[in-house]
């Protein structure tokens, strides 16, 4: 379960991206998180793996307060959260298949276990047959299925994605967003943020609609 | 247990990987470092060499006394005969003038000087080793000696190995003040040469820390390829003062000969090189070690 209450970040410029955000995503539901580019949305999913910590108010993931934890601890939240970047953040100097490997590089798996959670997650997005490929032969579409197969290798319980669809034409960005909703259906959480309210509408899920670093509204089944 | 030694052999790979993907550089790299040590290593082996010596010849203290050249051969004699007696002399070997200006007469290219010079210009000479050892008794013999009748100089022979030790002992300090700086030089090179690996694996850096690589998993294959660059520069650093002293040697060899011994400048001893090897490493891993945290530092978000 994640928990926003009453969180505010203020960059040292002075710049106020998120203004009193109070919010709860229960265990195993998609949430939607919708606003214009400079809403505040990029930051919001930045809070809960401490990539940023928030100036005010209290983020809890799993009970934790993430905002608060150590740096020796922040590691090993990380691991339990599956996070897609915006910009992706791929290594290009290395195959399909040692990108998806990263993770588990640090994590305690057997070599055997550790290959066969690579196989089994790049399967998932279907790039299987490309595992051997470097990432910058893939299509966009491919990319970002590689990037959620990086996400999810570890089988995270929590999965984060900034603009998963941005730059992608509509059949691509489609395909996507049905990964997000397969690893959902299987009791993942999966926290989503996009400017793309059309794409939005075809799911009858949660939204969380930003604008100005302030919570507008929700709708949808809740 | 068996996971983190799989963590660390990993980490050394990787490591031993970077490295050799830049070859040149990290040759340069090595030269660089092993220049760096090599002077106070080789210092070290030269005041190695330097006091072997120095403690060689102040283990036989003598005291050269010179008589007046008017003195009669008998006052000589009679001089020797008391201080065979002295309970403080080991030995006395007596030089008469007339040995003294055949040796010299022997000596190649002298023979010539010796005829020209018409009358015998030397003193006889009694050569004193003192049976116990210690410079108050050597001192105080030479004063002694210095007064006795018919004596024109009583001169300790291993003041010049008393010099040696003392200016050996400046040395040392000198050695240790340019290994100092020499230390701090070599942590920055590898500070920076770290800091260059570092730049070109940002984006892995980033992403590994972003997907929740510890601090500790980052910086492991930047200190064991500190390490590494480091026992390279050792490497050097012996290679470096081995052939230097070999060189030395052939030189030192010749003018020993001409003192009658086989001094020779040693090279360093296993521990020495084993010390060399283990100071060299942990320098360069220091040097990894600031800069990786430095850059870790720099890449945590507020």
């Amino acid at each position: 379960m994640i928990s926003f209450s009453a969180v505010s970040k203020r960059f040292p410029g002075g710049k106020e991206a998120l203004r009193g955000l109070s919010f709860t995503v229960e265990d195993g539901e998609l949430l939607f998180i919708t606003g214009h580019s400079g809403a505040g949305k990029s930051t919001l999913l930045k809070l809960i793996p401490a990539i940023e910590r928030p100036s005010s108010g209290t983020v809890l993931v799993n009970g934790q307060n993430v905002g608060a934890l150590k740096p020796a601890a922040i590691p090993y939240l990380r691991r339990n959260l599956g996070l897609v970047f915006q910009d992706q953040k791929l290594l290009y100097d290395r195959s399909v298949y040692d990108n998806v490997m990263l993770p588990l590089v640090f994590s305690d798996h057997s070599p055997r276990e550790a290959a066969r959670r690579v196989r089994a997650a790049l399967d998932k997005v279907g790039l299987l047959g490309r595992e051997r490929a470097n990432p910058i032969q893939l299509s966009g579409g491919e990319q970002q299925r590689l990037a959620i197969a990086r996400a999810v290798v570890n089988r995270p319980s929590i999965l984060i994605a900034d603009e998963p669809t941005a730059n992608l034409d509509i059949d691509s960005a489609g395909d996507i967003l049905d990964i997000f909703v397969e690893f959902n259906r299987v009791g993942v959480n999966v926290l989503l943020a996009t400017h793309d309210l059309g794409l939005v509408e075809r799911f009858a899920t949660r939204v969380l609609r930003l604008s100005e670093g302030r919570l507008l509204g929700e709708s949808g089944a809740g | 247990m068996r996971s983190w030694l799989r963590q660390h052999r990993l980490a050394l790979a990787a490591a031993a990987r970077k490295w050799l993907a830049q070859r040149a550089a990290a040759l340069l790299n090595a030269l660089a470092l092993g220049v760096a040590l090599a002077l106070p290593a080789g210092g070290f082996a030269l005041l190695e060499g330097l006091q072997a010596l120095s403690t060689r010849s102040a283990i036989d203290p003598q005291v050269s006394v010179f008589m007046r050249t008017d003195v009669a051969p008998q006052a000589t004699q009679q001089l020797a005969a008391r201080l065979r007696r002295d309970p403080r002399v080991h030995r006395v070997r007596l030089i008469t003038r007339e040995d003294a200006l055949q040796s010299l007469r022997d000596t190649s290219g002298l023979a010539d000087v010796v005829s020209a010079l018409g009358s015998n210009p030397l003193p006889d000479t009694l050569v004193v080793t003192v049976a116990a050892s210690g410079e108050k008794t050597l001192d105080q013999l030479a004063e002694e000696l210095g007064r006795a009748p018919g004596v024109a100089q009583a001169q300790v022979d291993a003041l010049w190995a008393r010099r040696l030790a003392a200016l050996e002992r400046v040395g040392r300090l000198a050695l240790v003040l340019v290994a100092g700086i020499l230390a701090v030089g070599l942590v920055a090179i590898a500070f920076n040469t770290i800091r260059l690996q570092i730049l070109t694996l940002r984006d892995e850096i980033e992403v590994s820390k972003l997907i929740g690589a510890t601090d500790a998993f980052i910086q492991r294959p930047f200190l064991y390829l500190g390490l590494l660059q480091g026992l390279a520069g050792a490497l050097v650093a012996l290679g470096l003062v081995w052939g230097a002293l070999a060189l030395l040697n052939t030189e030192v060899a010749g003018l020993a000969r001409t003192y009658g011994s086989d001094f020779r400048l040693p090279f360093l001893s296993l521990g020495e090189v084993v010390g060399l090897a283990l100071i060299a490493g942990g320098l360069g891993w220091l040097g990894a070690y600031m800069s990786v945290s430095k850059y870790l530092r720099e890449i945590e978000p507020a």
